[in-house]
């Protein structure tokens, strides 16, 4: 069960060969024996999963059953879900009971899912290692002193470690993508509006955008057809009709144009990583597809752009944290003033607080025009490179990280080297454009790499058929870590 | 470019976070790297592009003005922060250090 696809997961629990309780329960036992070592999870409860399993089970034996019922998802701790601790990583809401439910949270409860656990995240999913975590950092469940890559890193490796069936994540740099690259599964980044951000704790609200992680990409679809749809309590949640992001899973690639951008194949990209990616171009090629060679020209500005954007954003949405209505208060204060300056101190990390500061700093009086405005000028330039882009070509592959997952620690004292990581990511998120990563085979050091997939706005469906295409003519999604326990399973 | 200890302190002044001069001054290091950064910006000429703030160019939905919310007031305050151990609310607000003597 732990290798089957959600189809299959979903089968067997309508035919009864399993049921909801069973099948959660023995992702509890999993969790209870990795967890300690991985920490992917920084909440379960028990309690709470087997009840939604039981449901499941009464809705399983009615034969209502909808395709995710009494299915065990792990939710990234960044979406609220009324009655469970949501910490969004961070000492700030260490002891934060939602009072309510994200969307996406209400649309899984809906679909008859269960709710596994709070996956571990950078704190504010500000980070690419997930080591910004206030609950310690996550390990790749191929190497354990490597990164998972962040911050959706709790969620990339209870899936590649099959302590979940699938999970959520979120990506306003390359959250989702970068970590689904470097512990070896699925993840898409659908386009800006598709997925209500209520009840996802804000980082910065013009870029974030939530989707789903799992071993491939035809789960993806299924997730997607969940996550997806119009919210009116989103103000930038887009009206459009619901569409079944499965329905162009089997169409074949022939005459299928891939935009090959040259920017991506520059310096700083590791041989072993554009080996893979080269090979996975050879495999489309065979598939029918031809390959186009365009220019992303703006793209090499895309880091700092969102070193401007996302901070600015960040400062504002984080302002809300006061100690006053809820979350953390520090324990000594001498006025008003003082309450707000320490309570923030003490309950934001480094990183957090370093966001916060460039964010003020670049939005501060005689500073906006120099930096914000310049940057949302250089978004426009950005997003017209995506657009001559897709003039060209159907979609756009390249790396998705420029190197394999890189080593707990290593680029903790320098900000701009773990920002830099994200180079092939950001401009996604800029232009609001959906991305989606795959694996792609194995590094030198026998790490997964991944393939990044950039579609058109609203190519979802078509680029899950690209990568289920791919996924089908290849076995490396179906690789899982060494030390899972699945011997004998 | 090269930022100021002082213009650290406005800064975390202005964002509220309490600093000690040690955090001042790796602060001012570690921004100082991210603001080269930032600066390969500055070269490009941007003259005539409209800023791009949001990735869909759509127009505020508008609702109708109608009431929406229930009142949950204290199921939101049951979470609110305590000071020496005593939840700070009372009579439906929340306490702060006093602002008007």
């Amino acid at each position: 069960m732990l290798n089957s696809s959600l189809q299959q997961i979903g089968s067997a629990l309508r035919a009864r060969k399993i049921s909801s309780v069973e099948l959660t329960q023995l992702y509890l036992d999993r969790i209870a024996a990795l967890n300690p070592a991985l920490n992917a999870y920084i909440t379960t409860d028990a309690e709470a999963s087997l009840a939604q399993a039981r449901q499941a089970d009464a809705v399983l034996a009615d034969g209502n059953a909808l395709p995710l019922t009494g299915i065990p998802i792990a939710q990234k701790d960044i979406f609220c879900a009324k009655g469970w601790r949501t910490t969004c990583g961070s000492k700030m809401l260490e002891n934060f009971i939602a009072p309510y439910d994200a969307h996406v949270i209400a649309r899984f409860n809906e679909a008859g899912a269960v709710n596994l656990g709070k996956t571990n995240m950078d704190e504010f999913a500000m980070g690419s290692s997930n080591e910004t975590s206030h609950f310690g950092a996550v390990k790749n469940p191929w190497l354990h002193n490597a990164v998972p890559g962040g911050s959706s890193g709790g969620a990339a490796c209870a899936v590649a470690a099959r302590l979940c069936a699938a999970a959520t994540g979120t990506d306003t740099g390359g959250s989702i993508r970068q970590p689904s690259a470097l512990c070896g599964i699925s993840g898409i980044k659908p386009s800006y509006g598709t997925v209500s951000r209520y009840g996802m704790i804000a980082f910065a609200s013009s870029l974030d955008q939530a989707g789903p992680m799992a071993r491939s990409a035809e789960d993806l679809a299924l997730l997607l057809n969940v996550m997806t749809g119009f919210d009116p309590r989103d103000s930038t949640s887009l009206q459009r009709d619901k569409e079944d992001y499965t329905r162009d899973l089997d169409k074949p690639l022939a005459g299928l144009r891939i935009g090959l951008p040259k920017e991506f194949f520059a310096e700083g990209l590791a041989q072993d990583v554009a080996a893979c990616v080269h090979a996975a171009l050879e495999e489309y090629k065979k598939l029918g597809a031809t390959i186009v060679d365009i220019s992303l020209p703006n793209s090499k500005l895309a880091v700092p752009v969102y070193y401007v954007l996302a901070p600015a954003e960040a400062s504002s949405n984080l302002s809300r944290y006061d100690g006053v209505r809820y979350g953390y208060r520090a324990p000594e204060y001498a006025d008003l003033t003082e309450m707000y300056e320490k309570s923030r101190a003490q309950g934001f990390g480094a990183e957090v607080k370093r966001r916060i500061m460039i964010g003020t700093y670049v939005l501060s009086h005689g500073y906006y025009d120099a930096y914000y405005l310049q940057a949302q000028k250089i978004r426009r330039l950005i997003a017209q490179d995506f657009d001559d882009a897709f003039r060209q070509c159907d979609v756009i592959i390249g790396p998705t990280s420029p190197s394999t997952a890189f080593t707990l620690g290593e680029k903790g004292d320098d900000p701009v080297q773990m920002y830099l990581s994200d180079i092939y990511t950001i401009a996604v998120n800029l232009a609001g454009l959906p991305g989606m990563s795959i694996p792609a085979g194995f590094g030198s050091n026998g790490l997964p790499v991944g393939l990044q997939i950039i579609g058109n706005y609203f190519g979802e469906a078509r680029m899950l058929n690209v990568a289920h295409q791919y996924q089908l003519a290849t076995d490396h999604h179906d690789r899982a870590p060494q030390d899972i326990g699945l011997q004998g399973i | 470019m090269s930022l100021t200890d002082t213009d650290v302190r406005k800064v975390a002044r202005l964002a509220r976070l309490a600093m000690t001069e040690a955090e001042i001054e790796s602060s001012r290091m570690q921004l100082s790297g991210i603001f080269d950064l930032i600066a390969e910006m500055q070269a490009v000429d941007t003259s005539g592009i409209s800023p791009m703030s949001h990735a869909q160019d759509v127009s505020q939905r508008l609702r109708q003005d109608e009431v929406t919310e229930s009142d949950q007031r204290e199921l939101f305050q049951s979470i609110a922060p305590q000071y020496k151990g005593s939840l700070q609310v009372e009579a439906g607000l929340y306490l702060v250090p006093k602002v008007i003597e």
